[in-house]
């Protein structure tokens, strides 16, 4: 069993007593997140806190220290796989590789999920406001481009749990305001978001998470 | 669950250095008396009492020193790489400390080895360096135990370097039996055996035993050296440690 | 459960992308070129003495040449992000980085055997030791991306153009090229040369099966 108390399946998400130490210090401890479907945490507290290592934590990326992982109440070692397919990251790194298309990356993106839809990514692609320039190869867009190619992949992808690393950084007002809105669509057909931002959000219903206070 | 954990305690006690501290600690005393005791009297045997060997005269009583450094440089390896794997399946970091004390010693084992190598070959071959099969696998030895002390070095995070390194330990574990064997086969290509080293099994009872003595004694040696590197990581790994402080303001005050 | 991309789309994706990258790809080859004209340029033009020392020549080069490249094989992936979401693809992870083995291979030590042929005739290696020549340095060049990748995985986080990969690499890359000269001086002198040649199959079929899961570990720790 993941906790002392069972977990109820609709969440998505949750932690019990996380705690991460690198090289003796401790970083955090004590994190007891837990997202429901429709939910958006967004995780705050001042630089250094640990805020990228946390979200690295619930991406599996790092392992913890000490404490679990569930997913749907199930522990993660029971279902990494099914926890993974249904995670969505997007880093400080975007993983857009420069000697690509926008259309060539969103579609590995898109592939990496199992989605081959060639028109599907062009629309995507469109909807972000790269239709004019999808086959231009990514080193000749702007830092705002290349980070609006990133996000299409909000637009395509089929998972529920969306990790998102300062996901605005580069993008213009408009650009902001495409993210919001897919953010709250997101949200509204059931889905979960975990944000680092340090950019206002307009979107309801977030809860925040100060990372100040498990900060060791 | 707490049988579970009553089960294996003595395993996660091992894994504290604060245990293996204060074990190591009070064993060393005895350990150096046993090493210095064999070495003494392995290298008196040898040196002095031993017979003179029939062809190569007293030039052979390099050997030991020699061959039991070349014994423990290999098997060092072997437990280096074993001591690597307990720790990435258990995560022990206690036994990554062990791992990391016990490249440096490896490294110096084989360069022991390496330059005894060199000293005796002058009198028995004529030149210090040959490319015979047993001294080049030993210097690719010590390359691969020099791979493992840089790539310790190259991490800013301890426990990355501790993993990372423990995994490359682990490759070349896989890697030493076929480099031997492809070094043997490559220098009876090369060169048809003709200069052949004393093989322990031709070797005298005479010499063969103050060997034996020495080879016991590089093994309780690599012991307290290991024992010694180790303690060193452990306060350097653990100086932030209360119990770690309290031994510090205890050996000042004294 | 999500479906992840074949193997296949893996290599093709990796070889598409050293494409694009065609000035980086082709500079290991053009390394591989020029530096078996130092050989007759330092030593002797004298085709006797040439043609005897080729096969370790051809060799030697070969295994530069791959050390030369084989780093990028995480680098880029590694800095900008693609490896962080290979590490959480809902898979195997060592399926993808036997990929970019395969995809490293085609891209190095295949167009390097292609090449070696016209470097061999120029070292005036003997016509009848072509066959052994090819097919020693097809199947070392794989084992050497094989190999290279474990090095690479453990080096990736440490910044680019440290010596620090050819370092650990060098040692491993010996018995493999023991192998290979010895597979290529066997036809020289007409014997056959079929034995070192199946060491060196066996010794791939290992590193195939076993450095992928090696570096998938070592980019767990390494990129964490």
């Amino acid at each position: 069993m993941c906790m002392d108390v069972p977990v109820p399946q609709d969440y998505l998400l949750s932690t019990n007593e996380l705690c991460f130490e690198r090289d003796g210090r401790r970083l955090f401890e004590g994190i007891n997140l837990r997202l429901k479907a429709g939910e958006m945490v967004l995780i705050e507290g001042p630089n250094g806190c640990g805020k990228t290592t946390l979200m690295r934590l619930l991406t599996t990326l790092l392992s913890p220290t000490s404490g679990a992982l569930c997913y749907r109440g199930e522990p993660l070692e029971k279902v990494r796989y099914e926890y993974l397919a249904d995670l969505l990251y997007i880093g400080h790194q975007s993983a857009v590789k420069l000697a690509l298309s926008a259309e060539e990356n969103l579609a590995w993106m898109a592939a990496s999920e199992g989605i081959h839809d060639p028109k599907s990514v062009r629309a995507a692609l469109r909807s972000m406001g790269l239709g004019a320039v999808y086959d231009l190869p990514c080193h000749q867009l702007s830092a705002g481009q290349v980070r609006r190619v990133a996000l299409s992949r909000l637009v395509l992808t089929r998972a529920k749990l969306w990790f998102l690393d300062e996901p605005l950084t580069a993008l213009d007002t408009e650009g902001i305001g495409l993210i919001t809105g897919r953010l709250q669509g997101h949200l509204d057909s059931g889905g979960a978001i975990v944000l680092i931002s340090h950019q206002d959000l307009a979107i309801g219903a977030v809860r925040n998470y100060d990372l100040t206070k498990r900060c060791a | 669950m707490v049988t579970e954990v009553k089960k294996w305690q003595w395993f996660y006690r091992l894994g504290s250095p604060r245990w293996f501290y204060e074990i190591t600690g009070r064993w060393l005393p005895w350990l150096l008396c046993a090493a210095s005791l064999l070495l003494a009297s392995g290298l008196f045997w040898g040196l002095l009492v031993a017979p003179p060997d029939a062809r190569q005269g007293n030039s052979f009583r390099i050997i030991y020193l020699h061959v039991p450094a070349a014994i423990l440089a290999l098997v060092g390896y072997y437990i280096m790489a074993l001591a690597g794997a307990v720790g990435l399946i258990w995560r022990i970091k206690m036994s990554f400390m062990v791992m990391k004390s016990a490249a440096p010693i490896g490294a110096a084992l084989t360069f022991i080895a390496l330059f005894t190598g060199a000293v005796w070959g002058k009198p028995s071959w004529g030149t210090y360096w040959v490319w015979d099969a047993r001294i080049t696998s030993m210097l690719i030895l010590l390359f691969l135990y020099l791979g493992v002390l840089a790539l310790q070095r190259a991490f800013s995070s301890a426990e990355m370097a501790y993993r990372a390194s423990a995994i490359l330990a682990l490759v070349g574990t896989i890697n030493i039996p076929i480099i031997y064997k492809s070094v043997d086969w490559w220098h009876t290509l090369h060169q048809p055996a003709t200069l052949k080293l004393t093989s322990a099994s031709s070797i005298h009872i005479d010499m063969l035993q103050p060997l034996i003595v020495m080879i016991c004694g590089f093994y309780v040696f690599y012991v307290v050296a290991l024992c010694l590197f180790t303690r060193a990581e452990i306060i350097r790994r653990e100086a932030t440690s209360a119990w770690v402080r309290a031994l510090v303001s205890n050996e000042s005050s004294r | 459960m999500a479906r992840t991309p074949s193997f296949l789309a893996y290599v093709r994706r990796d070889v598409l992308l050293a494409y694009r990258r065609l000035g980086d790809t082709v500079a290991p080859l053009i390394f591989f070129t020029m530096v078996c004209t130092l050989v007759p340029l330092g030593l002797s033009p004298d085709p006797q003495r040439l043609s005897e020392i080729a096969p370790g020549i051809m060799w030697i080069m070969a295994l530069l040449a791959t050390l030369l490249s084989i780093e990028r094989i995480f680098a880029f992936d590694f800095e900008d992000g693609s490896l962080e979401q290979l590490l959480i693809a809902p898979q195997l992870i060592a399926l993808p980085v036997l990929a970019k083995i395969v995809a490293h291979w085609l891209v190095t030590g295949l167009p390097l055997t292609l090449l070696s042929p016209l470097l061999a005739m120029t070292l005036s290696l003997p016509t009848s030791a072509y066959p052994a020549m090819l097919l020693s340095l097809a199947i070392g060049s794989a084992y050497l991306s094989a190999v290279g990748a474990v090095g690479a995985s453990l080096t990736v986080s440490l910044g680019r153009g440290g010596l620090l990969l050819p370092l650990l690499v060098v040692p491993l890359y010996m018995p493999i090229m023991i192998f290979g000269t010895a597979t290529v001086f066997y036809a020289v002198d007409g014997l056959h040369w079929s034995g070192p040649l199946a060491a060196m199959g066996a010794m791939l079929c290992a590193a195939l099966a076993l450095c992928p899961l090696a570096a998938a570990a070592a980019l767990r720790v390494t990129s964490a």
